[in-house]
């Protein structure tokens, strides 16, 4: 055995089994990469590569994290590992912040420098006649006409919908540490229920816009940042949400423990982070 | 003294129910910190001879000026490869493999915090590297755009960019949970006693790399997949008809560009400062000052980018910031130097091969640090930028920098690591034969670079044929004498004699002092306890 | 030229003052005076390799900044030497603490080790000195970046695209404003595919120089069509990126008349290598002379003629053609020579699919270009179009290049639209 085991016979540290997880997952992702190149160059079989290689993802997920769960709920996990959880799911979310500073950088980078560049003296000048600078703007080269989308609408109720559902998490948690068993599944529920919701009226505010506003993903660097912006958030719901979920039947199955239970609040930290990234989003795509 | 209750300890693996696979299957699926140690390592070795032979090839063709062997624009892919798989295939997962290697057994640890993921961050890396590979067998090729990837050409290149782009996106996520494992390793997995301020440098120069890898590769994430937007599906970050920016593609790339030049050398500095010490027989001049020191690195190198786009037509304050910013990085870089040279002095020196490279590197890298310097100055680098200079610089400061690193420490943990000794007459002659091809064929590129030779073209005007043919052969030489280095390690692995306990009299910190020789395959089970 | 064994003692000797190691590398060699057999085999292979290269080089080395001809290109060059000459001190230094180290404590010379660590005095002393060498290097280049920034009070302005893998010159201010033509390289493919010898000025020629008058305070903006490019003439000491889409301005003085070249130094494509830029300075008088010819090209210029040299370069530029023109060939043969012209030329935009990449690059396959009127096609083909990446063609290919790429895609992919012979190319040819 060789491994140091504590008074209440925890290991010390468990060191996992060697597992084909990871080397699936691998191939998971490659099939993905490979059908998406296919499928955005219109050549060779994309779709059944995509779609292989997210359902061998899926596996791959649902076989590890069951091996994690299994092993956390067979006590293999000292209060060290627990630990080890959550320095790495904190330095995972705040990668997750930088990849989102990329594309905040490009909408400040476009507002603040180089819409109102092209519309300065030189370049009125020389190279884009009659531009003037306004933010939404979609470029000098863009000719067709497009709204910008509203705050006060959809995007404020959803900013109401995540917000609320940051409090129902918080809910759920304090149920789960005084052992309120039935408050703690009502409110895991409410949470799912309301990220579900913020994806659907997502969902209906890309229609408006695609259909009403004539406000596209190719309507220039207004249309570029809001799409991705929104859409790499949408997605971090959808994941979010689909985590939720997980905890949620874990819940009803009754795992986790008053001090125990590190799976939850990592889902839970993501989901604020989730909650703050809207926030800005709200403010610098939406408001201002 | 767990080296001792060991041997009881790694008899079995645990849960002998779960028996360990064997053959293929244990490379495939181990969660030893040790196998995936080795195997980032093998490789990295791989990929330094994939990119090597691409350098061959722009060496060749640029033997003599006129197009000789390759047409421009698989010119243009070798160079665009042979960059991106020298600091991605090659330097970063050689430090990341001796990371998986020495931290466990340096701070005391039974393994990495967490072993399976460390498998995964492994095994994505032969995929990615395959996507790269792969694009050269594409309709257009592999991308021709240099390894920044500059926008908006790479949206003139075929189905090859977006299999590089998402061989960036897989390195990046292998990059991420491998840093955020080391990260948590050092935090959390110390033995009792390893204080932060106890550990060899060479964790400390990890732990604040992991940082580095874990704030910029989601930016390069970022930037790759907005020129994947840009080229599939209309949008127009990188296009000015749409009110986008080709310099914000720049300004995103290098926020992760330069913070990666850094990544590639601070484990070298942890490298080096293990083995100074060691052939020195004499501890660390100033240990918590080289902590600050490369923590100050690691804090200027996010304010600095903008150093490889004074000639994009930043406004004079801007210039201005960003050359200020830049040089202060010499200030602790040269207290890392002076360090050195510190315990150097006095000391009771010797010159094993571990010690030649790390001397070379010393003396190397400083070149590259001045020329570094050079070009920081805005006014200056308007003149050099994109120049032959640059590429003299950035090899000075990555091939005799990280690479010799790289070979000073293989050479230096190769006995702990196997348990055998590597030839020693040989790896003096690598050494020397890499010291002196090296400098052949990149001192001259200042020369070619100061007259004005652009980088990245095939073809050359005139007065900077004889740079070009010493460079060439020099190049020659260099791959050449790599070939030995693979005959070293081959020999040594079979043949090599055995190592003593110690064989290196001044090597002082855990895995030399706690550990057997060659480390077993289970090690600290039991925390040691270190006073 | 030389001959390789003074050329090797001049060109050691012009660099002790910028060079900065010649000297510690040979120390450094020194170090091991055990292992001489080593380093003894090396210097004869470095001897050896020197001869072996000086003996095939064909022109002057050319290692330091090239000559400067204005204040500025002047200013970097003293810059440059002053930071070398601090560089190579603080090197010197440095090393020769360590070279004493490496002869004075090595242990076979048994030396014993020390055991001192930590000195905050120490380490603070070699904190202030770096810094305070940093500002002794940072000053002048802090004054020079401001010059070389500042674009006001120009006298003549000069547009500058970049496309690929030419360059377009409008003159929008000044003497001689409303000028307007396309440079790129005049080297033949003979000399860069090696079948004829290398002129002098291979590479580094093209049909229509850029001419400024001395002495003039010049305003560049640059600006691209497709990719990034950058224009940069190393004499001047300007160089700057011309971004698609965007104006980007640089300037120079020119205090030296002659003839100045460069090429592009941002990767732009595949003929990256092959864009140079030539300015030939003129005097004030020679310049108005110059302005006059372009303007009205039926007078004789006596001036450096720049002008008069390019119209019968353009107009050579198809000749090649003219022998095979007459020919007819059968539509196979045209798509088999097409095939490959379209590899060479066009696979980069459009690719091999004929599907391009839209919206950057349209497709041919089953474009109403392609299968509509051929004289539509030849001409898009032949001119370009302007303020696109579709360059024009017409100089690059002759007639029966661009014949049968045009045969090539108008039966390829799906496209059926008959043949396109040299002679259809030939009659639209201006
Ligand atoms: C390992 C990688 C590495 C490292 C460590 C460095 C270190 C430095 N680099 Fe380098 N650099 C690259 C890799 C690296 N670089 C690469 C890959 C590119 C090109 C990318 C591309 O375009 O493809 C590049 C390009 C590059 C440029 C852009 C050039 C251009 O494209 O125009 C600049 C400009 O400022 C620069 C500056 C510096 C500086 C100031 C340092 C400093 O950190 C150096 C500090 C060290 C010293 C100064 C020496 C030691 C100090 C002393 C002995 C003390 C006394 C000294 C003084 C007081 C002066 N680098
Ligand atoms: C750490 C990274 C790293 C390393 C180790 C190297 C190693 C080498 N590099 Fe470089 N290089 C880069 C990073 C690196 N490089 C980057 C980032 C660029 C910029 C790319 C860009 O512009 O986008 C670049 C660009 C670059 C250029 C400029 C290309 C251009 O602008 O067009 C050149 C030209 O000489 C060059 C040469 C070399 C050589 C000769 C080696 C040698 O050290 C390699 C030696 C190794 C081998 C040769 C392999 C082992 C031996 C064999 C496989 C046996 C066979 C050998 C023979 C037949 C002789 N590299
Ligand atoms: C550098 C990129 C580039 C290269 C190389 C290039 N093209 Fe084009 N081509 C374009 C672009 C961009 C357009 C679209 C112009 C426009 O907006 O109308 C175009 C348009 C065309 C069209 C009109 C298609 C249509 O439906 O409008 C034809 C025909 C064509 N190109 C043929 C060629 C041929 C033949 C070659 C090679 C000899 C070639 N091109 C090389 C970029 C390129
Ligand atoms: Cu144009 Cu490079
Ligand atoms: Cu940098």
């Amino acid at each position: 055995m060789g491994q140091h085991v504590t008074a209440q016979g925890t290991p010390d540290y468990y060191i996992p089994q060697p597992k084909p997880w990871p080397i699936i997952g691998s191939v998971g992702l490659f099939c993905m990469a490979l059908g998406a190149v296919c499928i955005f160059n219109e050549t060779g079989p994309g779709w059944p590569l995509l779609s292989a290689g997210v359902m061998i993802i899926l596996y791959m997920l649902f076989r590890w994290f069951g091996d994690v769960i299994a092993e956390s709920e067979g006590n293999l996990y000292s209060k060290r590992v627990d630990l080890s959880f959550r320095w790495s799911m904190s330095w995972f979310i705040f990668s997750e912040v930088m990849f989102f500073a990329a594309f905040f950088g490009a909408l400040f980078w476009a507002r603040v420098i180089s819409v109102p560049d092209l519309s300065n003296l030189t370049h009125n000048e020389y190279m884009w006649p009659g531009f003037t600078a306004a933010w939404p703007s979609a470029g000098p080269g863009f000719t067709e006409k497009f709204s910008p989308m509203g705050a006060w609408g959809l995007p404020a109720l959803n900013t109401f919908l995540l917000l609320s559902s940051g409090v129902t998490i918080t809910v759920a948690h304090w149920a789960l540490k005084v052992e309120k068993r039935g408050l703690l599944n009502s409110f895991m529920f409410l949470t799912v229920l309301l990220g579900a919701i913020f994806l659907v009226c997502q969902v209906i505010e890309y229609g408006h816009g695609y259909s009403d506003l004539n406000l596209k993903l190719s309507t220039g660097v207004y249309g570029s940042t809001f799409y991705m912006l929104t859409g790499f958030h949408g997605f971090h719901v959808t994941l979010g949400a689909i985590m939720l979920s997980v905890i949620l039947a874990r819940c009803l199955k009754g795992h986790f423990k008053p001090d125990h239970h590190f799976a939850f609040e990592a889902v839970a930290w993501y989901w604020h982070f989730v909650d703050v990234v809207w926030l800005g989003l709200f403010i610098f795509v939406y408001w201002l | 003294m767990s080296a001792v209750l060991d041997p009881h300890g790694h008899a079995h693996d645990h849960d002998d129910h779960h028996h360990t696979p064997t053959g293929l299957m244990r490379w495939i699926t181990t969660t030893n910190h040790k196998d995936i140690g080795s195997m980032y390592l093998w490789f990295s070795f791989v990929m330094f001879m994939v990119g090597g032979a691409m350098a061959m090839v722009i060496r060749a063709e640029l033997f003599q000026p006129g197009l000789q062997l390759v047409n421009p624009d698989f010119f243009n892919s070798m160079t665009t490869m042979h960059g991106l798989i020298m600091v991605f295939g090659a330097i970063m997962p050689a430090f990341v493999g001796f990371a998986n290697w020495l931290i466990p057994i340096q701070i005391g640890a039974a393994d990495m915090a967490f072993a399976r993921m460390n498998n995964w961050s492994f095994w994505i890396l032969p995929f990615a590297g395959s996507l790269l590979i792969m694009s050269f067998f594409m309709p257009g090729g592999a991308p021709g755009v240099g390894w920044t990837m500059y926008a908006p050409l790479t949206s003139q290149m075929g189905i090859g960019m977006d299999l590089t782009i998402f061989a960036v996106h897989l390195l990046g996520m292998s990059s991420i949970m491998g840093s955020i494992n080391i990260v948590t390793t050092i935090l959390n997995m110390r033995a009792p006693g390893m204080t932060l301020m106890k550990m060899p440098l060479f964790c400390w120069t990890w732990l604040i790399t992991g940082y580095l890898l874990i704030a910029s590769m989601p930016v390069l994430a970022g930037a790759v997949t907005m020129t994947l937007t840009d080229r599939h599906f209309g949008t127009s970050f990188f296009n000015a008809a749409g009110g986008g920016d080709p310099v914000l593609y720049q300004h995103i790339f290098w926020f992760f560009g330069h913070p990666e030049v850094y990544i590639i050398i601070l484990p070298a500095f942890g490298v080096i400062s293990q083995i100074i010490p060691a052939f020195s027989r004499k501890p660390l001049f100033g240990y918590a000052s080289m902590v600050y020191a490369t923590a100050s690195i690691a804090i200027l190198s996010f304010i600095v980018w903008a150093h490889h786009m004074y000639t994009t037509g930043m406004p004079v304050a801007g210039q201005l910031f960003f050359m200020f910013a830049t040089t202060l990085i010499a200030v602790p870089t040269a207290a890392k130097i002076f360090n050195w040279l510190a315990t150097m002095w006095r000391g009771s020196l010797s010159f094993e091969t571990p010690m030649l490279f790390a001397l070379g590197f010393l003396f190397l890298f400083t070149m590259g640090g001045f020329s570094g310097l050079v070009l920081s100055l805005a006014a200056v680098d308007i003149q050099l930028h994109d120049t032959y200079y640059v590429v003299a610089h950035f090899h000075y400061v990555m091939v005799a920098g990280a690479l010799f690193t790289a070979f000073a420490g293989v050479y230096f943990w190769f006995p702990k690591w196997t348990g055998r000794m590597y030839d020693e007459t040989l790896g003096k002659w690598h050494f020397w034969l890499s010291m002196i091809f090296f400098n052949i064929t990149f001192f001259v590129q200042h020369f070619s670079g100061l007259a004005g030779m652009p980088r990245r073209i095939p073809d050359y005007p005139l007065m900077f044929e004889t740079w070009n043919k010493i460079s060439s052969i020099g190049s020659f030489g260099f791959g050449l004498s790599q070939l030995l280095f693979l005959y070293i390690i081959l020999k040594a692995l079979r043949s090599g004699e055995k190592a003593p306990a110690l064989p290196w009299e001044g090597a002082d910190s855990l895995e030399w002092t706690h550990l057997p020789t060659p480390a077993p395959y289970h090690s600290f089970e039991t925390p040691p306890v270190i006073k | 030229m030389l001959n390789s064994r003074s050329f090797v003692a001049c060109a050691f000797e012009q660099r002790a003052g910028q060079q900065r190691t010649k000297k510690e590398v040979m120390v450094f060699e020194r170090v091991s005076m055990q292992r001489t057999s080593i380093i003894k085999l090396a210097r004869i292979a470095l001897m050896a390799l020197a001869a072996f290269t000086l003996a095939g080089a064909a022109q002057a080395l050319e290692w330091n900044l090239r000559e400067p001809a204005t204040k500025i290109g002047a200013d970097i060059h003293t810059i440059h030497e002053y930071v070398m000459i601090l560089i190579v001190v603080i090197f010197v230094g440095v090393f020769g603490v360590m070279f004493y180290s490496v002869f004075a404590h090595r242990k076979s010379k048994g030396a014993k080790a020390a055991n001192f660590h930590e000195n905050t005095t120490v380490e603070i002393i070699w904190t202030v000195i770096p810094l305070l060498l940093l500002i002794v290097i940072v000053w002048p280049a802090t004054k020079l970046v401001i010059a070389q920034k500042d674009t006001t009070n120009s006298e003549l302005t000069i547009k500058v695209t970049g496309h690929q893998w030419k360059w377009g010159y409008d003159y929008v201010k000044g003497e001689g404003e409303g000028i307007s033509f396309v440079s790129q390289l005049k080297t033949p493919h003979a000399q860069i595919e090696g079948t004829e010898s290398k002129g002098e000025n291979y590479l580094l020629e093209v049909d229509n120089e850029m001419v400024v008058p001395i002495g003039k305070k010049v305003r560049i903006l640059t600006t691209a069509a497709d990719v990034i490019h950058s224009w940069w003439i190393p004499a001047f000491g300007a160089k700057q990126d011309a971004m698609p889409g965007f104006i980007r301005d640089t300037h120079f003085t020119a205090n030296k008349l002659g003839v100045y070249r460069g090429q592009c130094v941002e990767l732009c494509g595949k003929n990256h290598g092959f864009m140079p830029i030539v300015v030939r300075v003129v005097s004030a008088e020679d310049y108005t002379k110059w302005v006059a010819s372009q303007k009205n090209p039926g007078a004789v210029s006596d001036a450096a003629g720049p002008a008069a040299d390019a119209s019968t370069v353009v107009a050579a530029a198809p000749a090649p053609a003219a022998a095979s023109a007459a020919k007819t060939y059968t539509p196979a043969e045209l798509k088999t020579m097409g095939e490959k012209i379209y590899t060479a030329n066009c696979i980069g935009c459009h690719q091999a699919t004929g599907k391009g990449m839209p919206p950057a690059f349209p497709a041919l396959s089953g474009s109403k270009v392609v299968n509509g009127d051929k004289n539509v096609q030849i001409a898009l083909v032949l001119n370009g179009k302007q303020g696109t990446a579709m360059a024009a063609f017409g100089k690059q290919l002759n007639d029966t290049e661009l014949a049968s790429v045009l045969t090539y895609t108008r039966n390829s992919w799906g496209n059926n639209a008959g043949v396109v012979q040299p002679a259809d190319v030939a009659a639209l040819r201006k």
